[in-house]
């Protein structure tokens, strides 16, 4: 079965349309939203709808802590334009997106793979996997020899060979055998809002039969999404980021 | 463990188990049979108590490569999956004219050693355009086909540039076979194509002399000698190793992966055509090189900056062949300036590159004269000068540079196999707008750059 992990999407309806057609193209049959549905860009709502009624059909769903957020409180560890960008958003949310960001677990595990946003080590404190050690943290802590992140904007592949733990960066497009001998853990890259340098959207895509992973970019319409930036009020720094992919 | 001992006539995927070919330390091959009765091979790998996990790494990076490479070089992945909770590959019988089998009976002769040797470097280049670096090429790893073509085997220790690394490092134990390992490989470099052109050096050494350029070590401070001291050169040991075999074998044996030759198929161009390789220092050294290049070399890897390793498809870009096919009887200046601009141009990007300059001479223009033979060679010496006379305002290093006058009446024909048979990866030729050749035969230009196997660039003058 192939299944779609799409991680980051941030209230970024274009670039969620747009990798979801693709991975259609490519013959996924079931999809993994990875947390942080929206923060960020100007379509907190269509967002939700569009993955709550995948979710409906199947669709794993995890929640990711701008998800989190968005339902209140003082979100103090955020620096200023995301808090803004959260402030705004829960303008926007009824009552019944609340509830669905509210209903979303933190970490699931299905068919040998684990979904969750920031690491399965301790996922409520949202860590970033972003060395070795957390990575070999996140992997023993799933248990399973998939896990699949977000959180951490960068396409990379961890994986444990032995007692040590490796990197790799992928090339898009490149389906990469991922042998259950090893332990894998993949961030998938952000849907919404790429900060590599490079505009355009990512997401991964797992096929269990042929054990391969291949890691996309997909080239969207950012300068529209950075207009409804711009037109929601939201800071400006977000549509030049869309705009530059960093 | 089950599959330790497999009994004839049992069934594995559809094939029927012979016997039991060979038994290695890490795998064991059957001879099984095809349902079409064609005769194959089933690798298991040796499990049990006392087995490394790196063993089972091993077999899942063969299956890996060989189920992403394809052509005559490699042998044909069959089927492959798990049987009774071990893995297993079918492939493909190769027979036994071996590598291995042949330097038995070195030192081969220079024309032998540049004939095998030129099969395994167009394998080796063949390998590393499809993104796969072997690293443990050794003569008992390649075998021949009976059309001459060499195939490797044993993919057990390979890196694919674009896959993640699968291959497990054992503490205080490098990857590789002492005797072939590269020093790069020994400082933990892997994914270099380089590194297998190390190893091609240490088997054209071994088929030229007859010994092995640094022993077959059994410590690693034995193994690690070759990261700063030099070998004894080809030629003290055999004085009938000439000067450019010496020349190509240092060539792939320096220690500095930069120094070293950018490609395979450039070792193999060589080794075709060994009128045309420029002797250096390198081949005409009669003693290794003292301890001053072994404390350079040493301070350097100390405190040096080295770049890493460069991935087989980022190596191969940087050194390109390029072919530039020049109408040595074309008198329009402009449009020769335009093409030497356009090959400097491509020389510049690419730090590695090769260069040949082929032009196409046609015998049957002289037929009909008197003393025709004699007429033609002397056609065929004043064609090569001009050529190199073509290349000289060009000012490139004299070493990367080859010149070939091609003989016979079609000229784009001639070029592309020139192109085909030395994996030339672009043409570079003018376009001529009214000559008489072009009235005569069609356009060269629009020829080649139809059914070339490679970029062709036709160049145009302004």
């Amino acid at each position: 079965m192939r299944t779609a992990i799409l991680a980051d999407i941030h209230s970024n309806l274009e670039a969620l349309q747009t990798c979801l057609a693709h991975a259609r193209a490519q013959g996924a049959e079931q999809y993994a939203f990875v947390g942080d549905l929206v923060g960020y860009n100007a379509d907190p709502v269509a967002c939700i709808d569009l993955v709550r009624e995948m979710q409906a059909k199947g669709a794993i769903v995890v929640r990711g802590n701008h998800d989190q957020a968005a339902l209140g409180g003082l979100c103090e560890d955020m620096s200023f334009v995301p808090r803004e960008a959260i402030y705004w958003t829960r303008t926007q949310l009824g009552a019944s997106e609340r509830e669905f960001l509210a209903s979303l677990p933190l970490i699931e595990r299905r068919d040998g793979c684990t979904f969750v946003h920031a690491s399965a080590e301790e996922p409520a404190t949202w860590p970033y996997v972003i060395s070795f050690r957390q990575a070999k943290e996140c992997m023993v802590a799933s248990g399973e020899t998939m896990t699949f992140v977000g959180h951490v904007h960068h396409q990379t592949l961890y994986y444990a060979a032995g007692a040590t733990t490796r990197l790799f960066e992928p090339d898009s497009g490149v389906a990469i055998p991922v042998p259950s001998r090893w332990q894998w853990l993949a961030i998938a890259g952000s849907v919404g809002q790429p900060r590599d340098g490079n505009v355009a959207a990512a997401y991964a895509l797992f096929d269990s039969e042929k054990r391969n992973l291949t890691f996309f970019r997909i080239p969207y319409d950012y300068h529209s999404a950075a207009r409804k930036v711009l037109a929601a009020g939201l800071p400006e720094q977000l549509a030049v980021r869309l705009r530059r992919g960093y | 463990m089950a599959m330790d001992n497999l009994a004839p006539g049992s069934e594995i995927s559809g094939h029927r188990v012979l016997d039991k070919y060979l038994e290695g330390g890490m795998a064991a091959l059957y001879r099984v049979a095809a349902p079409d009765g064609e005769i194959r091979l089933l690798k298991l790998p040796k499990l049990g108590f006392g087995s490394h996990s790196s063993c089972f790494a091993g077999f899942e990076v063969e299956q890996i490569s060989l189920s992403r490479l394809s052509g005559p070089h490699v042998p044909h992945l069959y089927a492959s999956g798990e049987h009774e909770g071990s893995p297993f590959l079918i492939c493909e019988h190769l027979g036994t004219d071996s590598l291995a089998a042949r330097i038995e009976n070195a030192p081969l002769r220079p024309s032998d050693t540049a004939r095998l040797g030129a099969a395994l470097a167009v394998a080796l280049s063949a390998l590393h355009r499809q993104g796969v670096v072997h690293h443990d090429l050794k003569p008992s790893h390649v075998f021949f086909r009976p059309g001459g073509e060499a195939v490797l085997i044993d993919f057990g220790l390979a890196c694919h540039g674009q896959l993640p690394d699968l291959v497990q490092d054992e503490a205080d134990k490098p990857l590789g076979t002492p005797a072939y390992i590269s020093p790069e490989q020994l400082r933990g470099r892997r994914c270099d194509p380089r590194s297998d052109i190390f190893a091609l050096g240490i088997v054209l050494y071994a088929m030229a002399t007859g010994r092995l350029p640094f022993g077959s070590p059994t410590s690693l401070a034995g193994t690690s000698r070759r990261m700063y001291f030099d070998c004894t050169p080809p030629r003290r040991i055999n004085p009938d190793c000439p000067d450019w075999l010496q020349e190509i074998i240092l060539h792939c044996l320096e220690v500095n992966v930069e120094l070293r030759y950018g490609s395979a198929a450039q070792v193999a161009n060589d080794l075709a055509h060994p009128e045309q390789v420029v002797v250096s220092d390198r081949g005409e050294r009669r003693h290794s090189r003292g301890l001053h290049v072994a404390l350079r070399r040493g301070w350097r890897y100390l405190f040096g900056l080295s770049p890493g390793p460069l991935p087989p498809a980022a190596q191969l870009t940087r050194a390109p062949h390029l072919l530039v096919a020049i109408d040595t009887a074309d008198t329009d200046e402009n449009l020769q300036s335009a093409l030497r601009r356009a090959v400097k141009q491509l020389a510049a990007a690419a730090p590695d590159w090769r260069i040949t300059c082929v032009t196409v001479l046609d015998p049957s223009l002289l037929a009909g004269m008197e003393d025709a033979p004699e007429i033609g060679r002397s056609a065929h010496t004043e064609t090569l000068i001009a050529l190199h006379h073509w290349a000289q305002p060009l000012e490139l290093p004299v070493e990367k540079l080859r010149f070939h006058v091609l003989e016979g009446g079609d000229a784009a024909a001639r070029i592309m196999d020139y192109a085909r048979a030395h994996h030339v990866d672009q043409v570079v030729l003018g376009a001529r707008g009214s000559s008489q050749l072009r009235r005569l035969l069609g356009s060269v230009s629009a020829r080649v750059a139809a059914e070339a196997p490679c970029t062709v660039t036709v160049v145009r003058t302004p």
